[in-house]
């Protein structure tokens, strides 16, 4: 009995140790840090098994806000990053963590309100002038304040229009795109939010887009390389594959041919 | 990692000692939250406990281990429970309560009710019942003979006010739930701990977690120095 036993853990213990040799060598893994909006939208699940099947690699996604996807990258955490933090991107970039920024796709950014619109900002003409209207009208407006992407392009909205964001309606709640809407849901408040996530979650929502269009709603997404100066270890040839794939003809297509209900919800950029 | 351990909690320390305004934010809004709750609910719920201690009705013995049931319910579950009944389209949705400290405040209180109920029940149980009835054939009236019982039983009330306390300020699912996580209103120290770990930032996280760790450091000292005040009563 007793021996039975040891054999079993014996064997248990070199079954653990193969698969962890196993795992280290594996080159076949790519770890991905992104923003939940490429997750949430669906578009990852429809782009990595056809990337899979071409290459034969196997992508992990590690799904977060672009804050923390930069961070993981900037700690070796991951093999590469995508994200959509233009000036974060380029700090990242600048630090030394991460090489070859690519701008493979973007979609916008939209000001989310109540249906009656009582802010009035239908009629802005620029998305700094409608965030002005909703500070100054007293009716509520949700923040994401988790750093996100889309936390970032509010404030740089708020900056832009010259307001602070401390105005008595102005909540910020750290937590992610979905939650964030259901709350401005509930609240009948306003929300920056990104089209896709809107889209998904529109069936749920008694809210409209109130505002959009103009250059600054725009959200370009970059791919970036980790240094392998910095992480020698890490799998850059899996990485770089990636990258590649993402910007060839066949990767900008099909970023453009994937819909949520019947919507394009991303426009390939890399050959502008 | 490009911080360590050290300089994370060297930071934290900052952080507290500095009184950094948006960690006291936090932390003040953690307290009131629970001890809002915890004092709207006291009262009721040792009665509640006295009543089923010294009373015996049909059903008394279901409604016992009900409550013992409730104690160790998950607080998401309970969290789940008050969104559902402050959501817009919900029973009481037209209180406006959902992302509110009233709207926390009721959820803890779901939290806090069952552990003093159940608790001050099984230290009202542990009175002879002759000591009621003495204290009543003494002249006490019916309220003096309570408080007299609740006098003697101090040390085990206190111990149920203590862990129900600690139940609810420590709970995140109920409160990122109801309360929404919005920044200086509903932020409370466990979910701003979920929060700053999921940005990545430590150091506020850690600030925060010391917190909660004084906390119950001095809660369980407090009760250890109780029972030990307690012990040559009992010889």
């Amino acid at each position: 009995m007793l021996k039975l036993k040891q054999l079993m853990g014996f064997v248990a213990a070199a079954g653990m140790l193969l698969n962890v040799t196993a795992y280290a060598q594996d080159t076949k893994v790519i770890k991905l840090a992104t923003t939940t909006s490429t997750e949430n939208s669906g578009l990852l699940g429809y782009l990595l098994p056809k990337f899979e099947a071409d290459t034969g690699y196997q992508v992990q996604v590690i799904a977060t806000g672009t804050g923390k996807a930069l961070k993981l990258g900037t700690q070796g955490d991951v093999d590469l990053v995508m994200t959509h933090a233009p000036k974060a991107e380029a700090k990242f970039v600048e630090d030394g963590f991460g090489v070859e920024p690519r701008g493979i796709m973007e979609n916008d950014f939209v000001v989310l309100g109540p249906k009656n619109d009582p802010a009035k900002i239908l009629a802005s003409k620029t998305a700094e002038e409608a965030f002005t209207k909703i500070a100054k009208s007293g009716i509520p407006f949700i923040s994401r304040g988790d750093d996100s992407g889309t936390n970032k392009k509010e404030i740089l909205i708020w900056k832009a229009a010259n307001v602070t964001p401390d105005f008595a309606g102005y909540k910020s709640i750290g937590q992610g795109m979905g939650k964030t809407l259901l709350m401005a849901n509930e609240m009948q408040a306003y929300t920056l939010s990104d089209r896709g996530t809107y889209i998904a979650y529109k069936g749920k929502l008694d809210l409209q887009v109130d505002f959009d269009g103009g250059k600054t709603l725009a959200n370009p997404y970059q791919v970036i390389l980790i240094n392998p100066k910095k992480y020698p270890d890490l799998n850059h040839k899996g990485a770089r594959a990636f990258s590649d794939w993402l910007i060839s003809d066949k990767g900008q297509q099909l970023i453009n041919s994937f819909e949520v209900q019947g919507q394009q919800l991303f426009k390939a950029t890399y050959h502008k | 990692m490009t911080e360590g351990w050290l300089a994370l909690i060297q930071q934290a320390f900052r952080l507290l000692f500095t009184l950094d305004p948006e960690v006291w934010s936090i932390i003040s809004v953690s307290f009131s939250v629970s001890f809002a709750a915890l004092l709207i609910t006291l009262i009721p719920s040792l009665v509640l406990g006295f009543t089923l201690a010294f009373s015996r009705f049909r059903g008394h013995w279901i409604v016992i281990n009900l409550v013992q049931t409730l104690q160790s319910i998950p607080t998401v579950v309970i969290g789940l429970l008050v969104y559902l009944l402050l959501t817009r389209n919900g029973t009481l949705g037209d209180l406006r309560w959902l992302f509110t400290q009233k709207g926390m405040i009721l959820g803890q209180m779901m939290i806090c009710a069952p552990v003093l109920i159940a608790m001050s029940h099984a230290a009202f149980t542990s009175v002879d019942k002759r000591a009621w009835e003495t204290c009543r054939t003494l002249g006490a009236s019916w309220l003096g003979a309570v408080w007299i019982i609740c006098r003697e039983l101090r040390v085990p009330l206190l111990m149920a006010i203590i862990a129900a306390f600690s139940r609810i300020v420590t709970e995140v699912g109920c409160s990122m739930m109801v309360g929404g996580n919005i920044d200086h209103v509903t932020r409370n120290i466990p979910t701003a701990i979920a929060l700053e770990t999921s940005k990545g930032d430590f150091a506020q996280a850690i600030a925060l977690g010391l917190v909660l760790l004084i906390l119950a450091l001095i809660l369980n000292f407090m009760l250890g120095i109780l029972r030990g005040a307690a012990q040559p009563r009992s010889h």
